[in-house]
């Protein structure tokens, strides 16, 4: 009997021992942009170290430069990441280019399911083709473009007056693009506590992304579609639509009134810099920055406002996603570890974390929970943005869409050649073209 | 080695011009040491341009390998002559090569030729001159842009200083008008201290004796500068204009880094529209075929140039 079960406790020794060597430890990469969430994922990911063995090596690069070098590895079946969280634009195109892992399977096998997340993240940051169950990505990071105000200087009695006497109605966040321009108007020029500041930091880019995030941000809700719902690539009428055409001579005359001087490329980080040195009253740009401006001694402590994108002239209210999901490559070496990553990403408790320690966390169990309006100042607004949202097109040619759309805005908005109807015109016929060198028309 | 007995190198065995090491001949051994320079030339330079012609030809895109690779003849070529952004490159390069060009040769010269007469801190002064051309283009683009800033820019304060204008009230390279003319002005900055030293090299290398034999012919100080200066240091002149040519012609990381090619896409010069055919957009055969354009145009110029250059020197 006693020999039986010495045996029996050495089989049991080096069946353990077998099990041990084939769940190796692994070096994993995880790749994405150099920005405040990013360190916020290096802090949470020692919990996974700790719970899994496996080390966490990160590469994260500045934003201007994001798409450019990890679009290179990608495309060059580089092994430098075995995780990636890539744009939500990016999605087409790494499916179809095989650089990402298809998930259903694993998503089936490990329980994961795509309901518990908010469905606007899913649609835009997992699905390839849209609106299908063909999963590539889990939702790591929602985010969506929406505004920042200074509550200080909203609630000033003599500027409460000022206001209420020019516009005949309370100096509070605006509901409309209308009444957005009314205060960034009356801000511009103004000198407050000695100082002179303007009326809004808004998204002027030329390079990579930054004035077509801005002026579709406001496009949609002037009306703006990217094509015939009924007729897939069909942009014509849609695209240049009157509303469209309204609503981007919009964007220019804000950028001409309101602005502040030397705004003719700014992006994130430069609307961060001009809000938070006190610069400007009002500015557009992805929740993502305000965590930072709550820890700001500038403009935290409570000087700070949150609101959704305001409506357009038809009372339609939509705001641009941004946002990324966490995809394995295919071209990693370490896919069962780095499946391991998302499995333990996507539990509720790793979320709520997540979402505590800066991350905007996309799963419902965290959004919906009853305190969580609360948690934040800007809890509230994250969450009414991320019901309005569309995004750019996710086509594998997005970066061809993309760039014609930064050329076309940038020429009319900020150099001032054209019309508005010619710039939309011509975004038409750039579109047109790419697809039809896709052979999708 | 030499010879113990004579003290002497040993006379060379018959047939050594035309027998090498172990057998070979002379023309095998100088080929053998010639061919991995051939090869690497063959490997960096020829290939690449073969495969890029090749890849004119083609719709292909380098970021979806396994999509169907159509052949396209001459289309892409068609498109890009046709294309009036591309056009509007080629004028926006145009003009940056001519302006920065013109105002480095007269102030490169000028300052060449104040820094060539001998003076007290001499050595010093030409230090500080060439420090620019020291530092990183990448640097300096950041750099300006600070001086260029309307509200806090250093440069728009002197110019506001000077005129009276609002400092505020401008923006180098923010305004149409003004931005072909910031980018001007850097790249003059940085790079006049390149032409200055080519062209102090070229005055150095005239002989005293020339200007004094002028002298005993009573030639006015206005005359030599025409007849003597002039002409002898034009090579050198030439051959600047041909480095800083050939480089304003491919200008990229500067102009990137002051203004992204904006606004709108005045300032987006051949290399950055290049950049983004090839590289953002993913147009690989159409970039290819803009690219075998841009070489062409630029081996034409500089070939027509060098021999421009040669019969000045012949002269």
């Amino acid at each position: 009997m006693n020999r039986k079960m010495i045996l029996t406790a050495c089989a049991s020794v080096l069946f353990a021992s077998s099990l041990a060597t084939t769940a190796k430890a692994e070096d994993l990469t995880l790749c994405w942009a150099s920005w405040d969430p990013a360190n916020a994922l290096v802090e949470l990911s020692k919990d996974f170290e700790a719970q899994s063995g496996h080390s966490m090596n990160f590469e994260f690069v500045p934003w201007p430069n994001f798409a450019d070098r990890m679009l290179n590895e990608l495309n060059s079946g580089g092994k430098l990441c075995d995780l990636m969280i890539g744009d939500s634009q990016w999605i087409g195109g790494s499916a179809e280019n095989g650089h990402y892992v298809k998930l259903n399977d694993f998503f089936d096998a490990e329980g994961i399911k795509m309901t518990d997340f908010i469905d606007a993240t899913v649609a835009g940051y997992s699905e390839w083709p849209k609106n299908t169950p063909n999963y590539w990505a889990l939702p790591a990071f929602g985010d969506v473009v929406g505004w920042t105000y200074r509550k200080d200087w909203f609630e000033r009695p003599e500027l409460q007056a000022e206001f209420k006497e020019k516009y005949g109605r309370d100096l509070a966040a605006p509901d409309t693009f209308a009444e957005l321009k009314d205060i960034a108007e009356f801000f511009q020029g103004r000198e407050i506590d000695g100082t002179t500041v303007y009326g809004a930091s808004i998204y002027t880019e030329r390079g990579s992304e930054g004035i077509t995030m801005g002026a579709m941000d406001v496009l949609y809700s002037y009306g703006f579609l990217y094509e015939n719902p009924e007729v897939p690539y069909d942009m014509e009428g849609f695209v240049n639509s009157d509303g469209a055409i309204a609503g981007l001579e919009y964007y220019k005359e804000l950028y001409d009134c309101c602005t502040p001087p030397g705004s003719s490329n700014g992006y994130m980080s430069e609307g961060i810099d001009a809000f938070k040195s006190g610069q400007v009253a009002l500015q557009m740009n992805f929740a993502f920055t305000w965590p930072g401006f709550e820890s700001d001694a500038n403009v935290g402590n409570g000087k700070t406002g949150y609101f959704v994108n305001p409506k357009g002239p038809n009372g339609d209210q939509f705001a641009q996603l941004g946002g990324q999901g966490i995809s394995v490559v295919s071209y990693s070496e370490k896919q069962d570890a780095a499946l391991e990553y998302i499995k333990w990403f996507a539990k509720p408790d790793v979320q709520a974390k997540w979402w505590e320690m800066g991350g905007f966390s996309c799963l419902k169990s965290v959004t919906l929970a009853p305190e969580f309006p609360q948690s934040q100042p800007y809890a509230q607004t994250f969450l009414d943005s991320m019901a309005v949202v569309k995004d750019f097109w996710a086509e594998p040619s997005y970066a061809t869409l993309l760039q014609d759309t930064q050329r076309r805005f940038h020429d009319y908005v900020v150099a001032g050649n054209g019309t508005a109807k010619e710039a939309l015109d011509g975004l038409v016929r750039d579109w047109t073209e790419t697809f039809e060198d896709d052979g999708k028309l | 080695m030499l010879d113990k007995k004579t003290g002497q190198a040993p006379a060379p065995s018959q047939g050594s011009n035309t027998r090498g090491m172990k057998g070979l001949s002379d023309r095998m051994v100088g080929w053998i040491f010639i061919a991995p320079t051939i090869f690497l030339l063959l490997a960096i330079n020829i290939f690449p341009l073969i495969w890029t012609i090749r890849l004119s030809l083609t719709n292909y895109r380098a970021n979806r390998t396994n999509a169907e690779v159509k052949w396209l003849g001459l289309r892409n070529y068609e498109r890009i002559l046709t294309d009036p952004d591309i056009w509007n490159a080629m004028q926006a390069t145009a003009h940056f090569v001519f302006w920065t060009l013109t105002l480095q040769v007269l102030i490169g010269f000028t300052l060449a030729y104040l820094i060539n007469k001998k003076f007290k801190g001499n050595d010093l002064w030409t230090t500080i001159i060439v420090l620019p051309m020291m530092l990183s283009p990448a640097v300096v683009g950041n750099f300006w842009t600070f001086l260029y800033q309307p509200q806090i820019g250093l440069f728009n304060y002197f110019i506001g200083f000077l005129t009276g204008a609002d400092p505020s009230s401008f923006s180098m390279i923010g305004d149409v008008a003004l931005a072909p003319w910031s980018i001007v002005i850097v790249d003059t900055w940085m790079w006049t201290p390149f032409v200055m030293l080519i062209c102090l090299a070229g005055l150095r290398s005239i002989p005293d004796s020339i200007y004094e034999a002028a002298e005993c012919d009573r030639a006015s100080k206005w005359r030599q500068f025409w007849t003597i200066t002039i002409p002898m240091a034009l090579p050198f002149l030439m051959l600047a204009v041909l480095f800083r040519g050939i480089e304003n012609f491919k200008m990229f990381d500067l102009v990137v880094q002051l203004t992204g090619g904006g606004p709108g896409s005045i300032t987006e010069l051949t290399s950055i529209n290049l950049k983004r055919e090839a590289f953002e957009k993913w147009r690989t055969g159409y970039a290819s075929a803009y690219a075998v354009i841009l070489f062409v145009t630029v081996f034409g110029l500089a070939s027509i140039y060098v021999k421009a250059l040669n019969k000045v020197k012949e002269r």
